[in-house]
Order: structure tokens, then C-alpha cells, then sequence
């Protein structure tokens, strides 16, 4: 896998929402094998930007490009602020929903849970679960499936500093493998990650 | 049809974990439909005449007010917007959530009419009919309702306002589902307006998740 | 013919040419409205013969018929835009169902007015559930809707899209309710004077009518542009061009 394969383009985003400007004049461009940390001050968009590269908020300026083939959806994972989970169900109900959305039918979940720190838990409902439990829950699938792009949202909210550790090497193992991380988070991770700012 | 079959577990799932929520709405339908003869007269000519409409309006309200929660948890848990990222054609996910959420609310509702019915001293020939009505009607009312719980899924405030969109969406399902009773008591045929009634869930059926799928979206800031 | 349209069209999509094009309209439409409305309701008010059966009362349709046509074809207007917001995402449509909407609601409920000041003394009663009174009054409420649901969201362009979806589900219902409500008219009584029976109705007073509906439509044009444009300012206020045209105007 060519590290130099430009997957995601973004020229002069502009965003406003409910009337505030958020950010303007953002520029990106982003290659396999790279992993971008997204920072910047409490309000300054970053939630928001990854919801537009994601293809969930679409009221922006500017040009937006995937260099990927087909639905573009089929090669994105989106774990965002909130788990995407819902709390009466159980890690497995919940990833067996997921998988199968995603057409991962034959995914097994419980390796990925047990990756995650999950061990245990699998059949406990969400409610029971601590923050971080949930946190770890949704992150799960970063150990099913063979999306490309990952875009997460303060994927280290709530995790121990174990945890943090686990999900810095999959993250880096992901962009080693050819794949693209874009996240946010306040938390400085390792020397090979790029960085983005926003805010003024 | 991808999505179908395990959105539709999910969803039946969800409704055992919270049997209240299949539960109340059926109290609800039989407490609204017991004001009115204490709110007007107990003679069984009136009943006979109001009681079809009663039912009819007791469970339109009923598969309203139970909608106003349909996404709202999914939205706030962001499996919404899961579903929205996922490689999928929305319209089987959605039609799986409405199927499921009829079957936990709409049939129930269904069942327990007749009941009603004769509570209002309808005569037993036309239970059927009512039933049937509601068979066919209450469906509809799950989709047009969706459509208002979609689009106010995002909004902290929901109830009034999903009212306000709903209920005059409403009055075509309505005026057919109650006058199929009214009719078949005054002794018309209504096999046409049964028929008018299955046209019109043909119609909610195959536009209405797209509509649903549309609002969804637009709630989750497309 | 065609290229110029679609041209045309995607000129009209951007606010700024919008602002511009029906800023040079407005000077000749409202005098046009304003002549046209007049000459409708004092021909109809005044001159138009009295009805044979209903005497002066009548009078009264020279409002109520083209305001409750006005207000129709307002709800199909803003699904047409509802359905160009959604499909092809275009800010003027989104701005344009917010511009038609209070006065759709505005005319629906003149009708209904109307319809109730002429049913005193040719029914003897306010209300009747006449069929097309029952149909104005629900459509009514679908305006309200509207309107009530684009207030709620506060991002805009969201509201612009979700009144624009509800705007498409309603024209639909419209179609529906329409034909629901004769059936249920029909069943639950027997024919009333009709309010207006179109195919009798002599010149002397069928033209005044459409003139007077031509008014109606007129104002109602002026009316929702003059709403639309200044929703443009409000959303475009940050651009260069709106802070040129006001600093002109103060």
C-alpha cells in the first residue's frame, strides 16, 4: 500500500451552524497511512467537521473529496461523541445491530470485545456499564471490519490510561496498514501524528 | 433488504426491555374511550352513534403520543446517526422500526377494540368491521406519525408540536376508518371504502419510510 | 427555450440575482396588484348584479373564493418548493417556504372568516361542516404546522428543509383530505346551498370574480417576495453585497 494515495481533499470548508460561524477557510488534504488529531478550543467546530467529513452534516462551503471507489460509506467508520449505542442493550446486541448494517454479517464480536477490555461485560446492559465501559464498548469496533477511514470523536473520553494506551497502538497499527485516522482529542499522542487546528 | 431483519430484532427487543411503553398506550386507548359516555350520556342509541369515531380518535391519539419517543433515543445515542454512516438504503431500517413499533403498539390496539366497541353497545356484526379498520388505519397512523416524530426528533420539545404536524395529517385515515363503521351501520357496503383503506396503507407503506428516512436525516443536521 | 430556463433557474438560486432581479419587479407588480384587487372588489362589491336567491349576501364570495384559492395554490407553491429544497438543495426554496407560509395561513383563515360572515344569513349559523369550509379549515392547520415547525429548529437552513419535507407530505394529504372530506360530507348530510356554483354563474359576475382572484394572486406574489427578500438580507447578511445595499439605503 502506497503511503502517498491521497484519500480525502478539502478546500476552503466554511461551516456555520444555527446562525455562528464555526470555522472557515479549512484546508485538508490527507494520504493513506496517516493519522490526523484535530484540535483546537471547546466550540471551535471540531465536533462539527468531522459530522461534514463523515457526510452527516452537508451545510457547508467549499469542496469536500474522497478519493475512495463506490459508496463512500462502505469505507468509513464514524464513532462519534456520543456511543451509538443504545444503553438497554447489551456491547453484543448493540455490535450485532452494527455489524449488521455495515454487511459484517460473519464479524465476531467477541475478540473484539475482549481487544477493547470488554472481557466479561459482553452481556451486561449499557446502563450498568461505567462511562469509560461505554466508551470502550463503541470503540470495539475499531477491532471488527476493514473500513479504510476512521473518523472518531474523542475517542479517549472517559478511558483509563490503560486503555488509552490500547487504542494509541490500533490507531497506529490502522495507519500503518494503509488505513486514515482523523480524531479529536485534547490528549498529545506520538510524534507520527499530524495535527490540525482549528479556532482562532 | 439489507437491515430489515436485524433492525427488526433490535426493535422488538428494545420493546421488552421497557414494557411500559407497549403497555401505556393501551391504557391510555381504554381510559380515553371510557370519559366519553361519563362525559356525555350512557344511552345506547348515542354510544352507538359516537362509537366508532370515539374508538377511532382514542386510537389515533394513542399511536401519536406513543411516536413521540420513537427516535428520540435513538437520536440522543447516537445510533441514529450510526445508521445514517452505515452502507445501507435507510428505507428497510426505517420500515423494520415502524413495523416493529406497530406491532408493539398499533396491534395491541387493534386487539383490544372490539372490547371498545361493545362497550358503546355496538352489535356484533360491525366489531369486525371496526377491527378491521383499524387493522388496515392504525399502520397508516404509525407512518404519518413517524414522518412528525422524524422531523422533531432533534428538538428538546416534542409532544405539542408533533401534534400540531400530525393531527391534520391524520384526518383522511380518520373520516375513512370511523365512516367504515358509520356506513356498514347504516347498512351500506364497504367493501369500497376497505379497499380505499388499503390503497391508502399501500401508499404509506412504500412512500412514507422515504419520507421518514428524509426527516431523519434532516433532524440529524443534513 | 430549454438551456434558457435551466439557466434561468440556476440564476434564480442565487439569492444575491434573486435580491437583485425582484427588486427591479416589485415597482411595477404592486401597482398591478393594488389596481387589479381594486377593480375586482369594486366591480364585485359594487356593481356585479345581486344573486337572485341570496340577494346582496353573496357579495361576500369576491373575498372568499379567490382568498381560498389563493391559499390553495400557495400550499402547492411552497411543495414545489419543498420538494426543490430537498432535492436539489436550494437555499431560495427553503427561503421561499418561509415566505409563503404566513400569508398562505393568513388567506386560509380570510377564507374562513369570510365563509362564516356569508353562512349567517344563508344557513343561519356561523358554521357549517360544509365540505370545502371543512377542507379550508384543515388546510389551516397544515399551514400552522408548517409554520409552527419552522420555528422550532434554530439552524435555518434545517428548518428551511424540514418545513420543505412537511410541505411535499402535505400537498399529498391535501389531494386526500380533499376527497375524503366530500365522501364524509355526503354521508353525514344531505346537499347544502353551495356557495358557488361556478358553471351557472352569469358573465356579470363570473368576471369581476376573476379579476378579483387575479388581485388576490398578485398580492400574494408581492406579498411573499417582498417576505423572501427580506429573509435574503437577513441570511446573506454577512456577504459583501448586503453590507453594500444597506449602507446605500441608511
Amino acid at each position: 500500500m502506497s503511503s502517498e494515495t491521497c484519500l480525502l481533499q478539502a478546500h476552503n470548508l466554511a461551516c456555520e451552524r444555527d446562525d455562528r460561524q464555526l470555522f472557515r477557510g479549512l484546508s485538508l488534504t490527507a494520504h493513506a497511512g496517516e493519522c490526523w488529531q484535530i484540535v483546537g478550543p471547546n466550540g471551535a467546530g471540531k465536533t462539527t467537521l468531522l459530522r461534514v467529513l463523515a457526510g452527516l452534516f452537508t451545510h457547508y462551503d467549499g469542496e469536500l473529496h474522497w478519493h475512495l471507489s463506490g459508496d463512500f460509506r462502505e469505507h468509513l467508520l464514524f464513532i462519534g461523541d456520543r456511543p451509538g449505542m443504545r444503553a438497554e442493550l447489551t456491547p453484543l446486541e448493540n455490535l450485532n445491530w452494527l455489524n449488521a448494517l455495515h454487511g459484517l454479517d460473519d464479524a465476531d464480536p467477541w475478540p473484539a470485545l475482549a481487544s477493547a477490555g470488554l472481557r466479561g461485560f459482553e452481556d451486561v446492559p449499557l446502563t450498568q456499564l461505567s462511562a469509560g465501559q461505554k466508551r470502550r464498548a463503541s470503540l470495539a469496533r475499531l477491532w471488527l471490519g476493514e473500513q479504510k477511514v476512521w473518523i472518531l470523536d474523542e475517542p479517549f473520553a472517559a478511558v483509563d490510561a490503560a486503555g488509552v494506551a490500547t487504542i494509541e497502538t490500533r490507531l497506529a497499527d490502522h495507519a500503518a496498514a494503509g488505513g486514515l485516522v482523523l480524531y479529536t482529542s485534547h490528549h498529545a499522542v506520538g510524534s507520527e501524528v499530524r495535527r490540525l487546528e482549528l479556532g482562532p | 433488504m439489507t437491515g430489515f431483519a436485524p433492525t427488526l430484532a433490535r426493535e422488538l427487543r428494545l420493546g421488552l426491555c421497557a414494557r411500559a411503553e407497549i403497555i401505556n398506550p393501551l391504557f391510555f386507548f381504554l381510559m380515553v374511550v371510557t370519559l366519553f359516555p361519563l362525559g356525555l350520556d350512557p344511552e345506547p342509541d348515542l354510544l352507538r352513534r359516537i362509537g366508532p369515531g370515539v374508538v377511532w380518535v382514542a386510537a389515533l391519539l394513542a399511536v401519536m403520543l406513543s411516536l413521540d419517543q420513537l427516535f428520540r433515543r435513538d437520536y440522543e445515542s447516537g445510533a441514529l446517526e450510526q445508521l445514517l454512516v452505515a452502507p445501507v438504503a435507510l428505507y428497510f431500517p426505517v420500515l423494520a422500526r415502524l413495523l416493529g413499533h406497530w406491532l408493539l403498539t398499533g396491534l395491541p390496539l387493534v386487539v383490544l377494540s372490539p372490547v371498545l366497541g361493545g362497550l358503546f353497545a355496538l352489535p356484533a356484526a360491525v366489531l369486525d368491521e371496526l377491527a378491521l379498520s383499524l387493522l388496515l388505519g392504525t399502520p397508516i397512523l404509525t407512518v404519518v406519525g413517524a414522518i412528525g416524530a422524524a422531523l422533531t426528533t432533534g428538538l428538546g420539545r416534542g409532544g405539542m408540536l408533533l401534534a400540531l404536524l400530525v393531527l391534520p395529517l391524520y384526518v383522511p385515515v380518520l373520516i375513512f376508518g370511523a365512516g367504515v363503521v358509520g356506513r356498514s351501520l347504516a347498512g351500506y357496503d364497504v367493501d369500497a371504502v376497505f379497499a380505499l383503506l388499503g390503497a391508502l396503507l399501500a401508499l404509506a407503506v412504500s412512500l412514507g419510510p422515504l419520507a421518514v428516512a428524509a426527516g431523519l436525516r434532516i433532524s440529524s443536521g443534513d | 427555450m430549454w438551456n434558457w430556463l435551466k439557466k434561468w433557474y440556476h440564476k434564480l438560486g442565487s439569492p444575491r440575482y434573486f435580491y437583485e432581479i425582484t427588486g427591479a419587479w416589485l415597482p411595477w407588480v404592486w401597482p398591478l396588484a393594488v389596481l387589479t384587487l381594486g377593480a375586482g372588489l369594486v366591480w364585485g362589491l359594487a356593481f356585479a348584479p345581486p344573486d337572485y336567491q341570496q340577494g346582496n349576501s353573496y357579495r361576500i364570495i369576491f373575498i372568499h373564493v379567490p382568498a381560498a384559492s389563493a391559499a390553495l395554490l400557495g400550499y402547492v407553491a411552497m411543495g414545489v418548493a419543498g420538494l426543490v429544497a430537498l432535492v436539489w438543495r436550494m437555499k431560495m426554496a427553503e427561503i421561499m417556504i418561509k415566505a409563503i407560509a404566513p400569508f398562505g395561513a393568513t388567506l386560509a383563515a380570510i377564507a374562513l372568516i369570510t365563509g362564516a360572515i356569508w353562512g349567517k344569513p344563508t344557513w343561519g349559523t356561523w358554521w357549517v361542516w360544509d365540505a370545502r369550509l371543512t377542507s379550508m379549515l384543515i388546510l389551516l392547520f397544515l399551514y400552522l404546522g408548517v409554520i409552527a415547525l419552522q420555528n422550532a429548529i434554530t439552524d435555518p437552513r434545517q428548518a428551511g428543509r424540514a418545513a420543505g419535507l412537511l410541505a411535499v407530505v402535505g400537498v399529498i394529504n391535501v389531494v386526500i383530505v380533499k376527497y375524503s372530506v366530500q365522501w364524509w360530507n355526503s354521508l353525514h348530510q344531505g346537499s347544502t346551498i353551495r356557495m358557488t356554483e361556478e358553471s351557472t354563474m352569469p358573465p356579470e359576475m363570473l368576471t369581476p370574480l376573476l379579476i378579483s382572484m387575479a388581485g388576490f394572486y398578485l398580492l400574494f406574489a408581492c406579498i411573499v417576495l417582498v417576505n423572501a427578500r427580506s429573509e435574503v438580507l437577513w441570511r446573506e447578511r454577512r456577504a459583501n453585497w448586503v453590507r453594500r445595499e444597506l449602507s446605500n439605503v441608511l
